[in-house]
């Protein structure tokens, strides 16, 4: 079983999901371990850019509401630009998180034990970072309030039939539950960090871990909750995106008025969150010594998943065209022909470029198991679905209906300075994230170890010696340690 | 409020507490614990080790259904609220359509069975796990800081009818457990 890919196991012939052999307390030292210590250099140099952009954010936000909409670069008729492409491009970022937490867990892919922890965080802040926009766009924030259902002194109350309402309860949804998931998937492991820590670390942490004792009668009901959450969130994060893309497939807008949004949007959404999540893993297994939890294997399988959910889009951009032709809109046809030829084809071959033809080299074994080739797609995929959201949307809002209203857009610094401070807000709590909780779902990935298998039938009977073994060679460890 | 405190039975023992080495050792045990017709009992371990539930006779968590009636609670809200609000409150004709258009009403109350269904499952998990409970006697031991570690654990609760001191600790000691020791209350 201590060995490399190859080593099929005993009892699935599988090759085993965590390499080494680990017994389970070197599993959790390897994840509480860096929680414990000072923060490393290689930390701080990613930390404080992070808070430096976060505070570019601060200003944007702060001139922006001072100034008014203004400051952006939106004229008539592009009257949503960077902000909504922003909202969009961080909800998508977030569903790979709840594919990997929700979606591979009901089809028991054992594989996302490894990643599902940093995953499902990523979801949260990507979600954070997308409520922001939404919220500051309107013009006026301070009546933001009149997208909740609450009674008021004007006596109005929200439009139920438009899809903007259904979007407002479809993100701010999706964010609760996957941060109940979160946090209900983080106990036990939060439980491990209390009884491994002292003083006030330790009270915080025991009241965060909310007693848990690791006692079976709770882990019966635990993982019926596990499993009804699960259940729950894959078709809450397929509507979720299906209802963001109704935003545009509802208008009469040609370029956005198509009914292949919903599944189109779902897997591009699926496609640049697996990016971003390869983008964030290659770091965090480097910096946190994580190699053997967060394996090759695991880069494999989220670059097949780019490779199929890039060719999913890829046959949408199609088959658009394929529709915009065979409609006979005159309207319709000249919305394509505008987006890949006309004066922002550069943004539109950028996103074919990025999302279609270079995902292909995914085929290549080699290029998928290549940290360096992984890495770079993964970013070139992220740029990619930037522009997808960019293209679908300012090339279809600057040349409408008459050549009259007809107007470029052009971004303004504040424009760049909030999308680029979105960023400081995502990598600033993905940082905290790493550093102050356990970024591997140790419960999960110990529950997948080889020595885990008790029942008879599943497993071989252990023989005793073997089992003592186990851990009275962590004891051992522990005496020396201490 | 058992916030801070579990509430028990006044004792002044807690119980006994079994360490065993694996997870399949455990299962055995808690077989032959379950068969000894112990009823106050749990046993810990760092993760769901497979099939345990079984091997200590659980029953079927009720949680499904308490997860189900707050998910049909959510629903109902979503199409109450809608349609109270564009038929009665506020009602405004949209696109020609009737005031109660319920098909436009749909991802709204999906969404809210949704956030019912999952708020039931986690604060249902957590009520009838009766979390948060901050203290507990076991935490007194040493040796279970481990249970959340790589430590594998059999507690017998001194209430239960069946519990003798002696008699209890021989047979944890005879099902396989490693350590066994007294835990006070």
């Amino acid at each position: 079983m201590r060995g490399t890919h190859n080593e099929s196991d005993a009892v699935d012939h599988r090759p085993p999901l965590i390499l080494g052999g680990p017994s389970f307390h070197d599993v959790t030292e390897a994840v509480a371990s860096p929680l414990e210590r000072p923060p490393t250099r290689g930390w701080w140099l990613y930390f404080l850019p992070s808070v430096g952009l976060l505070g570019l954010l601060g200003v944007a936000v702060g001139w922006l509401f001072f100034e008014g909409v203004g400051v952006w670069g939106l004229n008539n008729p592009v009257g949503w630009a960077f902000d909504i492409t922003n909202f969009v491009f961080w909800v998508g970022i977030g569903h790979a998180g709840t594919l990997i937490s929700a979606i591979l867990f009901l089809f028991r892919q054992k594989w996302r034990t490894s990643i599902n922890r940093s995953a499902e965080a990523m979801t949260i802040f990507a979600v954070m970072c997308a409520l922001i926009f939404p919220g500051i766009h309107v013009g006026r924030p301070w009546v933001a309030y009149w997208m909740a259902p609450v009674p008021n002194q004007m006596g109005m109350w929200p439009q139920f039939r438009s899809p903007l309402m259904w979007d407002v309860f479809a993100v701010s949804i999706y964010g609760t539950v996957s941060a109940l998931f979160w946090y209900v998937g983080m106990i036990p492991d939060l439980a491990t960090v209390r009884d491994r820590a002292h003083g006030r670390r330790r009270m915080i942490f025991a009241v965060l871990a909310l007693g848990w004792r690791g006692s079976m009668r709770h882990w019966h009901h635990y993982e019926k909750a596990y499993l009804i959450l699960a259940g729950l969130a894959t078709p809450l994060v397929l509507s979720v995106h299906s209802i963001v893309s109704m935003d545009f497939a509802t208008s009469q807008l040609p370029g956005w008025h198509t009914t292949i949004f919903p599944p189109y949007f779902v897997a591009g959404a699926i496609f640049s969150g697996f990016a971003m999540v390869v983008t964030l893993m290659v770091i965090t297994r480097r910096a946190f010594g994580l190699e053997h939890v967060i394996t090759m294997k695991h880069f494999d399988y989220m670059a097949k998943i780019m490779l199929v959910t890039g060719m999913m889009v890829g046959y949408a951009y199609a088959l658009e065209f394929f529709i915009a032709w065979y409609s006979g809109s005159a309207y319709e046809l000249f919305a394509f022909k505008n987006r890949a030829f006309g004066p922002y084809a550069w943004a539109y071959w950028t996103m074919v470029s990025c999302n279609v033809l270079l995902p292909q080299l995914f085929w290549f074994k080699k290029v998928r198991s290549s940290l360096t080739w992984l890495f770079a797609l993964s970013i070139f995929v992220n740029i990619g679905m930037w522009f997808e959201r960019f293209v679908i949307i300012v090339t279809s809002l600057h040349r409408d209906f008459l050549p009259a209203n007809w107007f470029m857009f052009t971004p303004t610094f504040w424009d760049v300075a909030t999308m680029l401070g979105s960023f400081g807000l995502f990598f600033t709590m993905f940082c905290l994230f790493v550093r102050f909780l356990p970024i591997v779902a140790t419960a999960e990935v110990k529950s997948v170890l080889p020595q885990a298998a008790a029942h008879a039938r599943t497993a071989p009977r252990v023989e005793l010696e073997d089992a003592d073994a186990l851990p009275s060679a962590s004891r051992l460890a522990r005496a020396e340690a201490e | 409020m058992a916030l801070l405190r579990p509430r028990l039975p006044p004792s002044e023992r807690f119980g006994a507490l079994a360490e065993f080495a694996t997870p399949a050792a455990l299962y055995r045990a808690c077989e032959g614990v379950r068969d000894a017709g112990y009823t106050r009992w749990d046993a810990h371990a760092p993760f769901p080790v497979h099939g345990l539930d079984r091997a200590m006779g659980l029953r079927a968590s009720r949680l499904p259904w308490i997860s189900l009636v707050l998910a049909l609670g959510g629903a109902a809200t979503g199409m109450g609220l809608q349609g109270w609000v564009s038929a009665i409150a506020y009602p405004l004709v949209i696109s020609g359509k009737p005031y109660f258009s319920w098909p436009a009403f749909v991802p709204v109350t999906f969404e809210l069975a949704v956030l019912g269904g999952a708020l039931g499952a986690v604060f249902g998990m957590l009520a009838l796990n009766q979390l948060p409970t901050l203290y507990h006697p076991l935490f007194g031991s040493a040796r279970f800081e481990r249970a959340s570690d790589d430590g594998f654990f059999i507690s017998i609760e001194s209430w239960d009818p069946r519990f003798d001191a002696e008699r209890t600790v021989e047979l944890l000691r005879r099902l396989g457990a490693t350590e066994v020791e007294l835990v006070a209350s």
